[in-house]
């Protein structure tokens, strides 16, 4: 649990400071404006908080280096913290630690699938391709993604599913069909 | 020009800010700047190419996958850039639609034509290995911006590189169609592999500043990646996907290059004439 608790303080640094935890927590009623369930807290993009005289400063940090929703999630990041009373404050987006899906929370998790979209296998848990060809591998190339075993379909939870597409309809998505139900579905892959 | 000193990363690094880090008056050295230029245009004219196949693709599925390509790499190529302009007060737009052509440090692999999908893919795999070796060596620059770029980078280079992979294999071994095309696309793009993997240049060719740039080589020293040192993985890697692929080696001999000195081929004006004329004829036009 050690583990768990280390990633968890690495995921969603809550500031110690009374002011900064409650800015902190207008923050993370931000959604993400592509899976609206999830908050920005439950993805682990929200990173940091600080208060420099009046000033609120707040630090994000994007799911994929070109992910559009980045400026979306400014923005009403901005638009929250001035209904509350917090004008001008500045996002910054920051790229190291670079984000992974380790950092979904349990509640996030439960949400995406309750929302038709099966959640992230942890990285490193699932099976990672050996190389594309055989045991030995073929030196880089697709030793690290996952084979996306083992994927549950979020509409009838069958096991029995099937990667179409490894690219979605976002970044941070890919495009799998339940072989039982029929249905397509969502994927938010592990990264 | 005066650059103020940043903590190099110790283990999860403090979040450096590329944006405020800019306005709080940190900027990148000439060198340094010169070097993030080179990477962002690179990625920027790949990425560009990959939007090309937008309502283009073979089936739904590639059209979204290349995109999906193309965007993530667009992220790299902006936050180079950003990082590059820091230096010489430009914006990243100031450098994606205000240079003109010799002014672009692009390597010539990048700006080749999309021909058909497997020309694409060729394209793709070569770039993708490049990528990998790349981020993967620049991770670890002593320079926090550029290590960070790398590292959230490499991520999303793993599933390019998966993606293409799977498609020479799966065009190679597929019909005798999909192979000749497939072969006829490595044949295409291999001149363009040698360029890859030469030196970053020595000196470099007057910068958007107009100044001239000092030795690079030495002020670069651990920050960044010599090109050299990654062909040996190239070899050892795409060589035998090919192989496994049921193709042939292709034996042309390397293109002239010099992208990185703001030599370019033909159809390199077109493409730029297109990525610009927007911002040209309607300068600072927003949606």
């Amino acid at each position: 649990m050690v583990a768990a608790a280390e990633l968890e303080r690495v995921a969603r640094p809550v500031p110690e400071g009374k002011l900064e935890r409650s800015l902190w927590n207008i923050a993370a009623t931000v959604v993400d404006p592509e899976v609206p369930v999830l908050t920005i807290e439950d993805l682990g993009v929200l990173r940091r908080v600080s208060v420099i005289g009046e000033h609120v400063s707040i630090d994000i940090t994007p799911t994929y280096s070109g992910c559009p929703a980045i400026d979306a999630m400014r923005d009403d990041i901005v638009s929250a913290l001035a209904s509350h009373g917090y004008p001008g404050a500045t996002v910054n987006v920051v790229l190291a630690p670079a984000w992974t899906t380790d950092w979904m929370s349990e509640s996030g998790r439960r949400k995406l699938q309750a929302y038709g979209i099966a959640a992230p296998a942890p990285r490193g848990a699932g099976v990672r391709g050996a190389g594309v060809n055989g045991a030995n591998g073929s030196g880089a190339a697709g030793r690290r993604v996952s084979l996306g075993l083992g994927i549950h379909c979020p509409h009838c939870g069958s096991m029995h599913t099937r990667v179409l597409s490894r690219f979605g309809s976002t970044s941070c998505k890919a495009l799998y069909v339940c072989q039982r139900c029929q249905e397509p579905f969502d994927y938010f892959k592990d990264h | 020009m005066s650059v103020k000193q940043r903590q190099a990363p110790t283990g999860i690094m403090t979040p450096e800010l590329i944006e405020s880090e800019i306005a709080g008056g940190l900027v990148a050295t000439d060198a340094v700047a010169t070097y993030a230029l080179g990477l962002g245009d690179d990625a920027l004219i790949l990425a560009h190419r990959l939007g090309e196949w937008i309502a283009n693709g073979p089936e739904l599925e590639e059209d979204v996958a290349l995109g999906n390509i193309g965007l993530d790499i667009l992220g790299h190529a902006r936050s180079f850039l950003t990082y590059a302009g820091s230096a010489w007060g430009k914006t990243e737009d100031d450098l994606a639609y205000f240079r003109s052509e010799p002014e672009f440090r692009c390597r010539q692999l990048f700006e080749q034509p999309i021909g058909d999908f497997a020309q694409t893919i060729a394209r793709q795999l070569i770039a993708s290995v490049y990528f990998d070796s790349l981020y993967r060596a620049l991770m670890h620059s002593t320079d926090p911006t550029l290590a960070a770029i790398a590292a959230k980078a490499t991520k999303e280079v793993d599933y390019h590189l998966d993606h293409s992979t799977q498609w020479l294999l799966r065009l190679g071994l597929g019909t005798d169609e999909s192979a000749f095309r497939m072969q006829r696309g490595l044949d295409a793009m291999w001149p363009f592999v040698d360029e890859l993997y030469r030196a970053e240049p020595h000196r470099a060719e007057p910068a958007p500043s107009g100044e001239l740039g000092a030795e690079l080589s030495a002020q670069l020293e651990g920050i960044a990646v010599d090109p050299r040192a990654l062909r040996a993985e190239f070899d050892a890697v795409v060589p035998r996907l090919i192989v496994d692929a049921g193709l042939t080696v292709p034996k042309a001999s390397a293109a002239r290059g010099g992208g990185r000195q703001g030599i370019h081929s033909e159809a390199f004006g077109p493409l730029l004439a297109e990525m610009q004329v927007l911002a040209r004829q309607h300068p600072g036009a927003s949606w």
